[in-house]
């Protein structure tokens, strides 16, 4: 079988803060169309490794790779207009503005239109802004979250806020999307969509999954490779089943070795 | 209602608007027109503060350093040579300034675009800070830019001023320039461009992550926003028709501030009453300080006792009212349409009711 190329590659990528080493040599290859799940105690360095390919810090050590392209300490906005995009732990919406608007913004980074056509709302931006909305439009279809299209998006029920974080990264067009504790704070019942819903948005929107979750049920559920971290270390990877047999998975998360006998 | 309805109930009003101003400017006597005018020209200072604050959210306190720039620049533009030679008697104006005359649209242009130049120049580096810092950074920049002045008389005729500026702002000069900057405000704003500043005063990080270039969104605005404070900067040279570097003090910073929390950031429309109405209540409270007597108490005069009922307006504002007399409420013809309906239909259910 042909080796797929990969679209993201961190290449042993280090961060430190001082004397504290956040992310140790992390390697991970990611080949398009994978649903890879990060997981690994609080503090383990997940967010921080998100935090690196996005842009918003650069590595101490080492590069990162999107579809071959060295992206190490580009900008975040460059970041995302190349392709990746990105929820965060905290839900970060526009909460003052509506619902269509935080999906519209999404689209802003693809806009040919200059500032000048723009404010005098001349033909060829007035077409564009059309366009954006008609797409937009069809994404909260696509999310059945159209009937609260003018509603604050801050007034939205917690697990809806989230989808909306979600749809509102989608709009940027990206290849690769990084979903960071996603499932956190919901009742099972709304667990129980939120796998079926990035399933779905996998399938539709053709896209490369990374995901940091703290919900076992989740990560065990949908993502078929798992990497796991403790102090900034990769200490196991592997499918499900193997990561739930793995010694050293076990006495991080519950800190006492395994008894086998 | 479509937009093309509202666009035509939109040139209507405009047309009323230039009648008024005519009969206005015709009829009214100079105080009460200097009060509209200087009115008008809040409106604009108000607007393109909006613009940086309200709607972008980075805390900006330079208003006054752009205006008096934009005041500068007209000033050496519209006297003609002669008298500029005259009257800089501390140390002679330097060149090109002894030479060149503009007609008094060119020099409102161009004072425009050296505030614009200036606000580039601090923005970009200033732009990095946020919240209070970033208020302090152009707090300190505007008190740098009348210092300056104070200190270059070979330009600004130090702290003598300049007087005897050709008086050129009057009514048609103060709306037009506001209804223009009026509208480039709220083109940008209703454009994607505007959904990104917006973006990005609610949440920078998370804006940035989906792609807004935060220096080059938040500079624009900055350079817009200053671009227009610079104009209405000369239209108050020449209404006033005298300027000294005491003229663009913290205080000027602090009054189009208060324009805009009080008028609700955000909304242009709210900026518009408040700029008028901070105006008019200014003159009525005229007579407060003059003195006045509540039954046996009798209060003498006190300059300055107006700003201190400003201030405790602004106080009673920031506690029970947050966002401002409009919030981000913006006006449109078919709310307004809406608003009277409600009252008419309304006063109709109470009269079936009686009868």
């Amino acid at each position: 079988m042909e080796e797929k190329k990969e679209l993201l590659f961190l290449d042993h990528i280090t961060m430190k803060f001082g004397g504290l080493v956040a992310v140790n040599n992390f390697y991970l290859k990611l080949l398009p169309g994978e649903l890879v799940g990060l997981i690994g105690p609080n503090g383990a360095g997940k967010t921080t490794v998100f935090n690196m390919i996005t842009g918003i810090y650069t590595p101490t050590l080492n590069r990162i790779y999107f579809q071959g392209k060295d992206i190490t300490g580009l900008r975040p906005d460059l970041i995302a207009k190349i392709g990746i995009a990105r929820t965060f732990q905290n839900i970060r919406l526009m909460v003052n503005l509506s619902v269509l608007d935080n999906v519209m913004i999404g689209f802003h980074l693809h806009l040919q239109s200059n500032l000048t056509s723009a404010i005098f709302k001349l033909p060829g931006y007035m077409q564009e802004e059309k366009n954006i909305y008609h797409k937009s439009l069809e994404l909260l279809k696509q999310v059945e979250l159209e009937e609260f299209k003018m509603e604050k998006a801050g007034s939205l029920p917690y697990g809806q806020q989230r989808k909306l974080e979600i749809v509102r990264a989608l709009a940027t067009q990206p290849k690769l999307l990084l979903l960071d504790e996603p499932a956190a704070g919901m009742n099972p019942q709304e667990t129980k969509e939120l796998m079926d819903f990035i399933l779905k948005i996998q399938k539709d929107f053709d896209l490369t999954i990374l995901l940091i979750e703290h919900d076992m049920k989740v990560v065990m559920g949908i993502c078929r490779r798992i990497i796991v971290m403790d102090y900034g270390i990769t200490i196991a990877e592997g499918n499900p089943a193997e990561i739930q047999r793995n010694p050293e998975v076990i006495k991080a998360y519950l800190g006492v070795e395994a008894n086998y006998a | 209602m479509g937009k093309k309805k509202e666009a035509r109930y939109t040139i209507l009003a405009l047309i009323a608007l230039a009648i008024l101003v005519y009969f206005a400017q015709n009829n009214l006597d100079d105080y009460k027109l200097r009060i509209l005018n200087i009115s008008a020209i809040y409106v604009t200072l108000g607007v393109s503060l909006n613009l940086i604050f309200g709607f972008t959210g980075q805390f900006s306190l330079g208003h006054a350093g752009f205006m008096a720039i934009g005041a500068y620049v007209t000033t050496l533009l519209v006297l003609p040579p002669w008298y500029k030679e005259m009257i800089f008697i501390i140390k002679p104006l330097i060149w090109p300034f002894t030479i060149i005359q503009a007609p008094f649209l060119i020099a409102l242009i161009i004072s425009g675009i050296f505030a614009a130049g200036a606000a580039l120049l601090i923005g970009l580096p200033v732009l990095r800070l946020k919240g209070d810092y970033l208020g302090i950074a152009t707090l300190g920049f505007a008190e740098i830019i009348r210092i300056i002045a104070n200190n270059i008389p070979q330009v600004t005729n130090g702290a003598l001023g300049i007087k005897g500026i050709p008086e050129f702002t009057n009514l048609y000069w103060s709306v037009g320039v506001a209804i223009f900057t009026i509208y480039i405000v709220r083109g940008l704003i209703s454009s994607s461009y505007g959904r990104a500043l917006m973006a990005i005063r609610e949440n920078e990080i998370a804006a940035e992550a989906i792609g807004v270039n935060l220096t080059y969104h938040k500079v624009m605005s900055f350079t817009l926003s200053a671009f227009f404070a610079g104009v209405a900067g000369g239209l108050f040279a020449c209404l006033i028709s005298t300027i000294d570097p005491k003229a663009f003090m913290f205080t000027m910073s602090y009054n189009i501030l208060l324009v805009v929390v009080l008028g609700g950031m955000g909304s242009i429309t709210g900026t518009v009453l408040a700029a008028f109405f901070y105006n008019f209540f200014l003159e009525y409270l005229r007579s407060v300080e003059a003195g006045f007597s509540i039954g046996p108490l009798t209060i003498p005069e006190i300059p300055g006792l107006r700003m201190v009922t400003f201030s405790i307006l602004l106080l009673l504002v920031i506690i029970f009212r947050q966002q401002g007399l409009l919030g981000g409420w913006e006006f449109s013809w078919s709310r307004l349409i809406n608003i009277i309906k409600k009252i008419f239909f309304h006063q109709r259910a109470t009269e079936g009711g009686n009868g």
